[in-house]
């Protein structure tokens, strides 16, 4: 469990997070939500520790993430995959290495061991025969998919993926996100996911934050976004005259 | 993983920069050649001290100083540059995240490479220009062969060649550093990536020249 208790964040005189209250449960894909701007990196990377925030803290089950010390940080780090928004995948390694990079780092598996688990997570997401390619070499959902393979490969016990199907086609998205889903309930991961993706919030959201203009503006579930009143959610859900009169008509 | 990450940047810094080295010692050996004995022509000085004097300033000053300034030119931008790329494109966030402690990681590597190899690349700087300096003058009968070879063998100071490695080991370490850090903490996009490297190669400079003249001052009093 991840606990973000009162999280203040300004870069310079621009206030880009305020007041931000959210638990994000085990074993749940817990989506944060909200239109482009609206704060939704920032969070993750304070939520990582990539970002200190102005003022807040983060609670990593019951440890004060905030105040730990480098070397504390470093062992929750290593329970920690995240997919980033532009996958910053290492361009000079091919698929294999970068999938490896974090086993190099911190396990002393036989290279056989690696590599099967390279095999096992490529298979996850679904892509093979890309292992010796380089990152520009592969299109920008199969570097997704990579980036998502890497995050995994060390069975993390917390997941932050930003974004993770944007730039994805329908089919390719819901495959992704199944498989975050499952692996998240498989092994009891504190998943965090951001995304503007409706699709995904429909599918996979157990738990829904709604950020708007750095403020947390609504929180619930799946279920409870079609029913619920909260304008600043219906405005982001149904942004679309398509949408609007799917809903209309669903009335 | 260090020890291959510091082969591959040895291997860069190294072999990556032979020519331009060899290139310029060559014809910093000759330009002092022809100057130096223009301005002893004529007097009373034997010529073989042309030789002395070549070989005392190119170890002393010009192999470390000459060669650092250049090595700051290629090397630390791309340094700074390598690494303000991976700033710039999350890479460092993405080993932060999978707790990897990154300034060492892509730091140090490359301050031991350049601490390493730089010293390998001034001597090499050294006998060249040398070689450089008899190139240029013998043939067109500054001095001749035999005066030159008894000048760069008289008056030989050890101590003058621990200088000069003095130097390319503060040097190198110089370079790698300021370079490295510009890269590390540069921000926003390609324009501030530029003016990172930019500094990079400015700054070591000017740490080059400062530290030049703090240890001619500490080693030689
Ligand atoms: N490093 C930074 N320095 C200054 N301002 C920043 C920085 N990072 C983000 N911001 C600002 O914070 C605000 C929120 O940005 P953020 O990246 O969190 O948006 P987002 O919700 O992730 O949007 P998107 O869906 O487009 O990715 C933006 O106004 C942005 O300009
Ligand atoms: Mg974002």
């Amino acid at each position: 469990m991840i606990r973000a208790e009162g999280i203040y964040k300004s870069f310079g005189d621009q206030q880009v997070l305020e007041d931000i209250h959210i638990n994000f449960e085990a074993g749940k894909t817990n989506l944060i939500i909200g239109r482009s701007g609206a704060g939704k990196t920032v969070l993750l990377k304070i939520l990582v520790g990539l970002y200190p925030p102005t003022s807040g803290k983060v609670w990593y089950s019951d440890v004060d993430f905030t105040s730990l010390d480098k070397k504390s940080v470093r062992d929750i780090r290593m329970q920690v995959g995240m997919l980033f928004q532009g996958t910053a995948l290492f361009d000079s390694m091919t698929v294999e290495e970068n999938i490896r990079f974090p086993m190099d780092m911190f396990t002393n598996r036989s290279m056989k061991e690696k590599i099967d688990r390279v095999n096992y997570c490529l298979d996850r997401v679904d892509l093979s025969g890309v292992l010796d390619k380089y990152p520009s070499q592969l299109s920008g959902g199969m570097q997704k998919r990579v980036g998502i393979a890497r995050a995994i490969v060390l069975k993390p016990k917390y997941l932050f993926c930003d974004e993770p199907n944007s730039g994805l086609d329908p089919k390719t998205s819901m495959v992704i996100d199944k498989l975050i889903h499952d692996i998240t309930i498989e092994n009891n991961i504190t998943t965090i996911i951001n995304t503007h993706d409706m699709n995904s919030v429909m599918e996979i959201g157990d738990n829904i934050a709604l950020l708007h203009n750095g403020r947390l503006a609504w929180e619930g579930n799946k279920g409870e976004v079609l029913t619920s009143k909260n304008q600043v959610l219906q405005d982001f859900v149904f942004a679309s005259p398509f949408l609007q009169k799917v809903r209309d008509l669903h009335a | 993983m260090y020890w291959r990450e510091t082969m591959r940047q040895m291997n860069d810094i190294g072999i990556g920069s032979l020519i331009i080295v060899a290139l310029i010692s060559t014809f910093m050996g000759a330009v002092m050649a022809v100057q130096i004995s223009y301005q002893l022509g004529g007097q009373f000085i034997p010529r073989y001290y042309v030789g002395y004097l070549v070989r005392d300033i190119t170890i002393i000053e010009l192999a470390p100083t000459i060669t650092c300034l250049v090595l700051a030119g290629k090397v630390g931008s791309n340094m700074a540059a390598e690494i303000g790329g991976m700033r710039q494109k999350e890479h460092i966030d993405a080993m932060e995240i999978m707790g990897v402690n990154t300034s060492a990681f892509l730091v140090m590597p490359k301050i031991l490479a350049s601490v390493l190899v730089v010293p390998i690349l001034v001597s090499l700087a050294a006998i060249v220009s040398i070689v450089g300096a008899y190139i240029a003058a013998v043939p067109t009968g500054l001095f001749t062969s035999a005066e030159y070879v008894q000048g760069i063998r008289v008056f030989l100071e050890p101590w003058n060649v621990f200088i000069m490695y003095v130097k390319a080991v503060v040097f190198g370490f110089i370079l790698a550093a300021i370079s490295c850090y510009q890269g590390y903490f540069v921000q926003g996009g390609s324009i501030e990536l530029g003016k990172a490297s930019t500094a990079a190669v400015v700054m070591s400079n000017i740490a080059i020249l400062i530290a030049d003249y703090l240890i001619a001052v500490l080693l030689t009093s």
